[in-house]
């Protein structure tokens, strides 16, 4: 299980991460979706303690990734969007280092290794040099070597970024067997056919905020018609509470944290959003103001989907 | 203890570099330009002799060229070998797979401190029995042969610190080499240049006194600590110039200062591995 609170990352001035909350349940697959710069990379760096936040923090499996690093890189098998292998050696050994560098003991690691090469189709590569693998076999390979300790959480940077087709099938293939061994798996990705699929719920990131969470169907859903609405008051709150609730086209009613300002998603067109602020003045709530937030998950969408057809 | 030595990252690079016939190439090559420079300078100064002998005194002058020249070839090689360790995974895009294993930070620099050195400590043992060649002229004991050899090594172990110190804080591996043969040249030239003007300086005083600071200098200087090892004699009159008034022998303040900046640049390095995941507090 991962729980992120409130992770804020800034580079000087520029902030890449602004006060992201997450909750990924034990065994979901969860794909974080946005578009270049987003800021993805930025968030499993700073889950796999490779980057410290400027503020927030995360748990995984219910450690601190500020207290407990240590626990917490046990916990996670992490694959980076980028990354080198080392020349000279064989896929072999390159597991072989990696799983020493675990801690685990010749024998287990001289059992596990074919167990690992195996699922993700490298037997046949065992005797060959890293380097000259193909990308995608590099992938696989990375893919493989942060399963080596057997982690309970995989946080996977784009690992079908850069490959053909034909790859990038195998890679879904992979990851569909690591969800049925009942792994935690979060997976980015900036194009999101490329996850729908198989994941449990995405996640829409832009410029460091989370601007849609749900499952693929849920996001869709809200793209039609639906609006974001704030409704900041001047007392009567729980009066207005109980007016917006009873709206048949309002839903996901919540109170922000200062106590006077509700906000809502409310499902009418323009003419139906007057008539409910005209309801409302008309029952004496004391509305200072009543506005529409503008949320650009349309266009991260279109951004996010373009050119590939969402089945 | 034995997993700080016998650990995951020094198993991996032994078995890369002792691999490559490349390596042993090297070896061959390096211990033959030494038996050719021996054989070489016996044969000169047996020709230059009317009986045709080799002294005990020329052996003694021949042992100190060489262990001058293996001095030269250590401070040189050093901060090269070094240097790149850490920023070279890091260009390389392997570092921070490595960071995210459960290898503690320690393990890690060791690992790396070692197996860069190695190669280089090998080539020097390895080359400890052509020195005993001397022997049979005779000037110099086996003890004092010994006593270089740890020198050496422990030499090698600081400058390599200094190496993977700045491999460690500088992202750059170019950066990082130009700033440890920075570091090493000052603690070779500039000691040594400091040294002679604090001398000069103090022997313009009315009374030749006790002098710290090229006291200071010249126990920062590897060359002159060898030098003390091979020309006791010579070099106990100098020192009778310098010193803090105190009777502290220039060696054990070389082990001494040189043993602060180990420390000091292996626990730099070790907590500057992996970023502090702790967020700072804003005031
Ligand atoms: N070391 C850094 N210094 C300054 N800005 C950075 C650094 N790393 C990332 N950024 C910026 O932070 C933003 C998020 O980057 P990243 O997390 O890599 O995005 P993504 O993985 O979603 O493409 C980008 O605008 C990027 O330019
Ligand atoms: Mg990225």
């Amino acid at each position: 299980m991962i729980e992120i609170i409130n992770l804020t990352k800034k580079y000087g001035k520029f902030t890449a991460l602004d006060s992201l909350n997450l909750t990924i349940e034990k065994g979901t697959v969860f794909g974080f979706v946005g578009q270049n710069g987003a800021g993805k990379s930025t968030t499993f760096s700073i889950l796999a303690t490779l980057l410290s936040p400027t503020s927030g923090t995360a748990y995984i499996n219910g450690y601190n990734i500020s207290k407990e690093p240590k626990q917490v890189r046990s916990q996670i098998g992490y694959m980076p969007d980028f990354f080198g292998v080392y020349d000279q050696l064989k896929t072999v050994e390159y597991l072989d280092f990696y799983g020493a560098s675990y801690g685990l003991s010749q024998n287990e690691r001289q059992k596990l290794i074919p167990q690992l090469l195996e699922l993700v189709n490298l037997s046949h590569k065992q005797d060959s040099y890293v380097d000259v693998l193909s990308r995608g076999m590099k992938q696989r390979l990375c893919l493989a070597r942060s399963l080596i300790h057997d982690p309970e959480v995989l946080i996977l940077d784009e690992p079908a970024s850069g490959l053909d087709p034909r790859a990038r099938v195998e890679m879904r293939e992979i990851l569909k067997e690591l969800k049925h061994m009942g792994k935690t798996i979060l997976i980015s990705s900036h194009i999101l056919p490329e996850l729908a699929e198989m994941c449990d719920t995405i996640g829409i990131i832009d410029q460091g905020r989370l601007v849609a969470e749900g499952s693929v169907s849920d996001i869709q859903q809200r793209l039609k018609g639906e609006k974001l609405i704030i409704v900041k008051l001047y007392g009567g709150v729980d009066k207005a509470i109980r007016f917006f609730e009873d709206q048949h086209l309002v839903s996901k009613l919540t109170k922000r944290d200062d106590g006077a300002t509700l906000e809502f998603l409310f499902q009418g067109n323009a003419k139906e959003q007057v008539g409910l602020l005209k309801a409302a003045l008309m029952q004496d709530i004391a509305i200072i103001s009543f506005s529409e937030m503008e949320t650009n998950l349309e266009d991260v969408f279109m951004e996010i989907t373009k050119g590939v057809e969402l089945s | 203890m034995r997993n700080l030595f016998l650990n995951p990252v020094m198993n991996k690079e032994f078995k890369l570099r002792f691999r490559s016939f490349k390596s042993f190439l090297g070896l061959a090559f390096y211990l033959l330009a030494l038996t050719i420079l021996i054989v070489g300078f016996i044969y000169l100064q047996t020709q230059n002799s009317p009986m045709g002998l080799f002294r005990p005194d020329q052996s003694r002058e021949m042992f100190m060229l060489l262990a001058f020249i293996q001095l030269g070839l250590i401070l040189f090689i050093t901060p090269g070998l070094t240097a790149g360790v850490i920023s070279g995974e890091r260009e390389k895009q392997t570092l921070n797979i490595l960071l995210t294993t459960n290898q503690s930070s320690t393990s890690i620099i060791m690992g790396k401190l070692v197996s860069s050195i190695s190669f280089l400590l090998l080539m020097i043992i390895a080359s400890m029995p052509i020195y005993s060649i001397v022997f049979l002229f005779g000037g110099i004991s086996p003890g004092q042969v010994l006593l270089i050899l740890i020198f050496y090594i422990f030499t090698i172990l600081v400058f390599g610190s200094i190496g993977i110190f700045f491999s460690t804080i500088v992202r750059r591996t170019i950066i990082a080499m130009v700033s440890t043969y920075g570091v090493a040249l000052f603690l070779i030239g500039g000691t040594a240049f400091l040294f002679t003007i604090s001398m000069a300086v103090n022997s313009m005083g009315a009374m030749p006194a006790n002098n710290p600071v090229a006291y200071f200098f010249a126990m920062l200087n590897p060359g002159f600590i060898l030098f003390g090892f091979l020309e006791p004699n010579a070099f106990n009159e100098l020192s009778n110039q310098i010193g803090f008034g105190i009777d502290v022998p220039l060696w054990a303040a070389y082990l001494v200062s040189y043993s602060i900046i180990f420390i000091i640049m292996i626990v730099v390095s070790i907590r500057k591995l992996r970023p502090n995941m702790k967020v700072k507090s804003e005031a």
